[in-house]
């Protein structure tokens, strides 16, 4: 208390503010706000200013005109007289579609990888160190590149290719796959699935309460799988399996009907997953090795399984060290999918922020969207991360 | 085996061990066959190799046309038919893909700068010579020296527009000036955010997670289409210099991330050890906290810096000649058209090499700094 009675009593002077820790962070910061603020306004005094010089509008309006082009690859009904609204919207589908394609073969890829990297076989963790350095060195857009032309010079044309099943077709302008129609009668099988879900979920909680109090253990994964499946399957059946299946016929030089996956998409689901399952099988193999020995050993000396010691030990604590990385690894290949614009892959970028910029010239609207969605994507995918992290994270001191 | 020598008990010397518990055989059968589920990934694995390393060798190396060829055709007509790579079109443009435009009577500025730089990474590499403070103020001046040698304008240089640049020559420029320029600021970044005022911490966070949570590429496209929007009406700012900027920013969020996890790493004992010796903020910076910082973030920085270099080949679909740009504007000729395997497998070697080795050096760093137990 007394140190404060004898600063009062000081004279107060410009240096003693300055010399003064707090007063002097109070000021840093003014100055700190003032010179952002004038930055700000100056660049969006430059911003108006050259917007009117060009005379180019400001506004969302174009949003609502026809886009007049076409996207090669649509999720949902789009046409060139749909507007630039609707084209963003198909090609933020496009971009989502093969983030998640792009996610779950990563994610399989790269924990094999990783795995097999730790194994005694020397071939196996040889080649697959060989994959992960060869992939995670080779710019991802080269890799892009690579594929798509591979997938366009090797495969065949149209006209030259044959089936390899019935309704299965490689050709230079995708894979042509039979399509299942749902016909009537199919929402049961949807709704068989549902209950088949909610089922197991019910029944793990419930084996799981038997096995706390009385250590019997029920196959519930098992049970509750058999469910998933079974159910829509039965449900299939009685209803007079109601799918009829749209095969690709060749028409002229194209094939029409049934399901075609594009090479564009193709190559840059390969790519992306390839290239960031590099990435994960290091996350991986990182994870595992940070769970210390002792505790597969004490595990071992509990008398526990080793499929169990693997299950209930070594993986909930590697997952603690994994999942972080990994979910920076799934932003990371969501926002390398904006690559798709160098192979014609019509994502977000390459709708909203390419063609439709282009053919309205309106760059810092379309632009604010395409951050706009990129930033809320991160942003929303971050904070659900951190509510894991907090649930999963060590109580410690 | 008919004298047997007596040994008194327990000096009998070792005998070797049984054959089949050592040796390359045995070996074997740990490494490879322990189990029939081994063997079978064994044989997989051994296949999977068989079907892919003799073949791209042969397309490669083996079957491939590297002299002597003008075009696709001459290439395709002396090897019969189309088995082997055809590499002729980067012998032929090795200038463009090392150089880009830049006029060739100038060539050895860019040689002399490349020299420089090698030698700079020698310098700050080998530990000897790191200790020799002459050398090492020299290799500070570097980026002056060479960006006066490579743009001209001084001591009698011609100027040298940046549109001239591309190739190897505009990886290296965007690379590391990327790294360079961008420590410091990453270095400020990570202190503000970190740092007590909320100002600072927000501002900082607000910019990192911006520049984090978008594609490279928009940042590009900002650089190319909205960057003349923000600046004073009639300014005309190069291209590259443009780009030179977002580059920048960009490196400098990811950094700055890697550091703020350094100094999340050290010890609060050290921060108060340093205000106990009455340290103002910026001395206990400088001399404690941010040489141990910055010690346990090299690797990471160094992992930012092979994503950085990597990055570099996007600056092609906005319009610069990268060694990419270079290689795709010469396949898109009617000589070279349909090239495109033997282009990407070419730059795609050129990156492995930079940055295989760079990750290496990583590694090597991690395991030295690794002075905890």
């Amino acid at each position: 208390m007394s140190g404060t009675q004898v600063k009062e009593k000081k004279s107060v002077t410009l240096g003693s503010i300055w010399r003064d820790k707090h007063s002097r962070g109070v000021i840093l910061q003014i100055i700190a706000v003032i010179g952002i603020l004038l930055f700000l306004g100056n660049i969006v005094s430059n911003t108006v200013e050259n917007l009117d010089r060009l005379g180019v509008k400001v506004g969302f309006d174009f949003l609502s005109e026809p886009s007049n082009y076409d996207i090669n690859q649509t999720l949902i009904e789009y046409s060139s007289s749909d507007s630039h609204f609707r084209a963003g919207l198909v090609g933020l589908l496009n971009t989502l579609l093969v983030a998640v394609c792009g996610i779950v073969v990563a994610t399989i890829l790269g924990f094999t990888a990783g795995v097999l990297r730790l194994s005694n076989n020397f071939v196996l963790s040889r080649l697959m160190q060989v994959y992960v350095e060869i992939t995670r060195n080779v710019p991802v857009l080269l890799q892009i590149l690579l594929w798509h032309g591979i997938l366009i010079h090797s495969m065949p044309v149209p006209k030259k290719a044959e089936a390899l099943i019935e309704g299965v077709i490689l050709t230079n302008r995708g894979i042509y796959l039979p399509q299942p129609i749902p016909q009537e009668g199919f929402g049961w099988v949807w709704i068989a699935l549902l209950v088949g879900i909610v089922f197991a979920v019910f029944f793990k909680r419930y084996a799981n309460r038997i096995q706390t109090e009385t250590g019997k253990l029920i196959p519930a994964i098992w049970i509750g799988f058999v469910a998933v499946i079974g159910l829509p399957l039965v449900t299939y059946l009685l209803m007079g399996s109601p799918i009829e299946v749209s095969y690709p016929e060749l028409k002229g030089f194209n094939y029409k009907g049934g399901f075609v996956i594009k090479p564009e998409f193709m190559a840059l689901w390969f790519a992306l997953s390839i290239y960031t399952g590099a990435f994960i099988a290091e996350i991986v193999r990182a994870g595992i090795q940070s769970v210390s020995h002792g505790q597969t050993e004490a595990a071992h000396a509990l008398g526990i399984k080793p499929n169990f010691t693997m299950r209930l030990v070594v993986i909930p604590q590697a997952l603690r060290v994994i999942i972080p990385p990994l979910i920076s690894q799934y932003l990371n290949l969501t926002k390398n999918s904006s690559l798709a614009i160098a192979i014609g892959y019509m994502d977000l970028v390459a709708t909203i922020g390419g063609i439709s910029l282009n053919q309205t010239g309106r760059a810092l609207e379309s632009m604010g969207i395409v951050l706009g969605v990129y930033l809320f994507i991160s942003i929303a995918i971050s904070a659900a991360m951190n509510v894991y992290n907090k649930r999963v994270s060590l109580v410690s001191r | 085996m008919s004298t047997t020598k007596k040994y008194p008990i327990g000096m009998h010397p070792a005998l070797p061990p049984p054959s089949g518990s050592v040796g390359p055989v045995r070996w074997m059968r740990d490494n490879l066959f322990s189990s029939v589920s081994n063997t079978v990934l064994t044989v997989m694995g051994l296949y999977l190799i068989y079907i892919i390393v003799p073949p791209f060798v042969e397309w490669a190396f083996i079957d491939s046309v590297v002299l002597g060829a003008d075009s696709r055709k001459e290439c395709l007509k002396i090897m019969g038919d189309d088995r082997g790579a055809c590499w002729s079109f980067v012998y032929k443009r090795w200038g463009q893909f090392v150089y880009g435009f830049y006029p060739v009577e100038e060539r050895w500025r860019v040689n002399l700068a490349f020299l420089l730089v090698a030698a700079t990474v020698a310098v700050v590499l080998v530990e000897r010579l790191r200790a020799n403070k002459a050398l090492m103020i020299g290799a500070l001046l570097l980026p002056v020296i060479c960006f006066f040698l490579i743009t001209g304008g001084l001591f009698g240089l011609v100027d040298i527009p940046t549109n001239k640049m591309g190739g190897i020559l505009l990886t290296m420029i965007v690379g590391l000036t990327g790294i360079f320029v961008s420590l410091p600021i990453s270095i400020m970044l990570a202190l503000s955010r970190i740092s007590k005022l909320p100002i600072f911490s927000i501002l900082a966070t607000i910019f990192i997670e911006f520049i984090r949570g978008v594609p490279l590429i928009t940042l590009l496209f900002i650089a190319s289409t909205l960057l003349s929007y923000f600046l004073p009406p009639g300014s005309n700012f190069d291209l590259l210099l443009r780009v030179l900027i977002m580059v920048t920013l960009f490196s400098a969020a990811y950094i700055a991330e890697v550091i703020r996890g350094g100094l999340a790493a050290i010890p609060v004992g050290q921060y108060e050890a340093a205000d106990a010796l009455g340290l103002s903020y910026w001395q206990s910076m400088r001399l404690i906290i941010l040489p141990q910082a910055l010690k346990i973030s090299i690797p990471g920085i160094v992992g930012s810096f092979i994503g950085l270099f990597k990055d570099t080949t996007l600056v092609v679909i906005i319009g610069l000649l990268d060694p990419l740009g270079i290689g795709m504007a010469a396949i898109s000729t009617t000589e070279w058209s349909g090239l495109g395997t033997e282009l990407y497998v070419f730059i795609g070697m050129f990156f492995f090499i930079f940055c295989f080795s760079m990750s290496r050096y990583s590694l090597h760093l991690e395991k030295k700094l690794h002075t905890g137990h």
